[in-house]
């Protein structure tokens, strides 16, 4: 049913009808609403589940852990710091292979202190094991919310996918949205089935030592489920595209690549803006076009290479750093032409830390920054009154 | 695309009207994106919401810079920025002011004040003028319905405090209309 | 892909984990035994056994030697001996 929601609600709506047995949570700036509205319909009695609430977000991750573990559909949702804290469980949630759902309300990290938007949190879980999806609108949120439940725990795969949702910007926005019926959800997503969980019945021991006889298999084995989960994921999106009647991008969108000579690369709700402008500027009669990149890991290489092979000149726009190289896509994108014929221009911007306002003029001056010397790392809207230079000890 | 912005300090409720107005477009088929932004994180702080409506799907996601209306929720905020300065020529502002108040220079733009917060301390003894602001900008501009605005309270408030606030906006909307037409 | 990282409870038992001692095992010396099974109960390998006084004994294939047993035997009737020695 469509309805005008903030972007937790929506999600929140998303979640429950996905009927989670377990949520455990807690509070931090942008990710609250989300799992306040859940609480909400748990006391309402609108939601049977288990909804525990804990003392920080190490213990949040650490009980999804436990009741996946014993096979129960489970939920939980952090931003930042919060996350940075769960970061140590949500290792041991991929290494065990239990599909967890996580969003990332996505906000920069301190210090300085910043409860404001941009993408450096879930980046940090890059090589965790987690899948990554990063959506641009609050539509996008919804539908692959469903679409993270059922790729997780698809028996092929057993992984957590986090989807990550720019805080404020969609977190906090409202905006018409499209809520699936649960009878929808229902034949979309089956009841989860683990083959191997905690059961007093028949008992198993779970989080055994590994020695370097046995360890590095692990690793090899979630390498190569990633893998396979860039031919799973379109087979599922299939499914969804038949149940729900609306169409759904899960490894990226192309946006008027079509005979485009400039194109800029992006992720999350910034892409919107970028779309703006490309329209603008192809009514202007420049040949550019955009691509929304979704799914973060796995990273489609194949696909993304297909998709931009004819491009000379690429740019993209980064929202988080690595400090000391460069933009963690920019190099993935560099890294994806490296040794193929007629690679193109790749340069690289860094834009809306903490926030910071990505607006049209500046995807228009990124655009011309296009034509000259190749970039690495540029900080787009950066302002320079605020720049003190070395600082001096006297 | 029509653009608004709403300034206020965080509490006066800006989030609400942001949220109650694209509902309201929502209703009437248009295309609706409300969103804030914060500063401080507490109460008091100036703080901004942003309303876009258009009859095209809506992607851009920056804050709006130059827009074509905007709300004043807290006129003491006036004396800090001239809010009018980057608006669209022939845009309108809405300001919750009695008679006597300051006001910064407005050229080629029309401004109105609405005295919001007495008329809600009428209402139900708060000065909380969010409502009545934004009924008195659905006469003054037409963009939402009177009616479409009261059927966004309903959806997101029940009771009396829905009952308050429809009223707040029926008198603020025939105050304009009283006072500028 | 899926590697096995779950295992069976008592799996433990292949690995014989006696050859971890380093020098030191328990002895059991049979003489001032209450049976208060102590010994069996801390026992973090739980390789100790016994039931009447004076007959509680551990198995040497698991036992690490950690020494916890002859620590707190409250009749210190089990004490640490060199490997070579007999038991």
């Amino acid at each position: 049913m469509k309805d005008f929601l903030e972007g937790s609600h929506a999600v929140a709506h998303a979640v429950k009808i996905c009927k989670p047995g377990v949520i455990s949570a807690y509070p931090i700036t942008p990710q609250t609403h989300i799992v306040e509205n859940l609480a909400e319909f748990v006391a309402s009695g609108e939601l049977k589940t288990e909804f525990i609430n804990v003392e920080s977000e190490h213990s949040a991750a650490s009980v999804v852990l436990g009741s996946l573990a014993m096979g129960v559909r489970s939920y939980t949702a952090s931003s930042s710091q919060g996350l940075l804290l769960m970061e140590e469980v949500l290792y041991n949630i991929a290494g065990l292979r239990l599909p967890l759902v996580i969003t990332c309300a996505n906000r920069a990290v301190s210090a300085p202190l910043s409860i404001w938007n941009d993408q450096q949190d879930s980046e940090a879980l890059r090589d965790a094991g987690v899948i990554q999806l990063y959506v641009e609108n609050i539509q996008e949120a919804v539908d692959l919310h469903l679409f993270a439940f059922r790729l997780a725990e698809d028996p092929r795969v057993l992984l957590p996918v986090m989807v990550c949702m720019d805080g404020f910007v969609l977190t906090h926005a409202y905006e018409a949205v499209d809520i699936p019926e649960e009878s929808e959800v229902d034949s979309f997503l089956p009841p989860l089935e683990l083959r191997e969980k905690l059961d007093t019945e028949n008992p198993l021991s779970m989080g055994i030592v590994s020695d370097a006889r046995f360890y590095m298999e692990t690793r090899y084995a979630i390498q190569e489920t990633m893998k396979e989960a860039i031919v799973i994921m379109p087979e599922l999106k299939k499914d969804f595209i038949q149940i729900t009647g609306r169409n759904l991008n899960v490894f990226f969108e192309s946006y008027k690549l079509e005979e485009a000579q400039k194109v800029i690369i992006c992720r999350g709700s910034v892409s919107g803006t970028v779309k703006e402008v490309v329209d603008e500027m192809r009514d202007e009669g420049h040949k550019v076009g955009a691509l929304k990149l979704i799914s973060y890991r796995p990273f489609p290489t194949e696909e993304l290479y297909r998709a931009l092979k004819n491009i000379p000149l690429i740019g993209v726009l980064d929202r988080a750093i690595s400090l000391g190289s460069s933009g963690p896509m920019y190099t993935e994108f560099k890294a994806l032409f490296q040794g193929k014929e007629g690679t193109p221009k790749i340069s690289g911007f860094i834009g809306g830390l903490g926030q910071r306002d990505i607006t049209k003029k500046h995807v228009r001056e990124m655009f011309e920054k296009l034509d000259g010397e190749e970039i690495t790392c540029e900080f787009i809207n950066l302002n320079v009154e605020y720049l003190m230079g070395a600082r001096k000890y006297t | 695309m029509r653009q608004i912005s709403i300034h206020a300090r965080a509490g006066q409720g800006a989030i609400t009207i942001a949220s109650l107005l694209g509902t309201a477009a929502f209703l009437e088929g248009k295309q609706a994106l409300a969103f804030p932004h914060f500063g401080a994180a507490r109460m008091g702080a100036p703080m901004d919401s942003f309303v876009r409506i258009s009859e095209q799907e809506i992607r851009i996601r920056s804050q709006i810079y130059e827009p074509n209306y905007i709300l004043v929720v807290d006129d003491t905020l006036l004396r800090g920025y001239n809010f009018f300065q980057n608006m669209i020529p022939g845009g309108a502002s809405f300001i919750n002011l009695s008679e006597q108040g300051y006001l910064p220079e407005a050229e080629g733009i029309s401004v109105y004040c609405i005295p919001a917060d007495d008329i809600a301390e009428n209402l139900f003894g708060k000065r909380m003028g969010n409502t009545a602001l934004l009924g008195a900008f659905s006469a003054g501009t037409g963009e939402v319905s009177l009616d479409s605005l009261q059927k966004a309270i309903d959806k997101k408030f029940d009771g009396k405090i829905a009952d308050v606030n429809k009223k707040a906006i029926e008198e603020g909307y025939n105050y304009f209309k009283k006072k500028y037409t | 892909m899926f590697v096995n990282i779950t295992c069976k409870p008592g799996t433990t038992r292949n690995i014989e984990t006696g050859s971890w001692r380093m020098g030191l095992k328990p002895k059991f010396l049979h003489k001032n035994c209450k049976a208060c099974g102590l010994c069996a109960f801390i026992c973090p390998e739980g390789v100790i056994e016994g039931k009447e006084k004076n007959t509680f004994y551990c198995y040497y294939n698991y036992c690490k030697g950690c020494g916890i047993c002859a620590e707190e035997c409250p009749g210190q009737d089990i004490i640490m001996v060199e490997e070579g020695e007999k038991v």
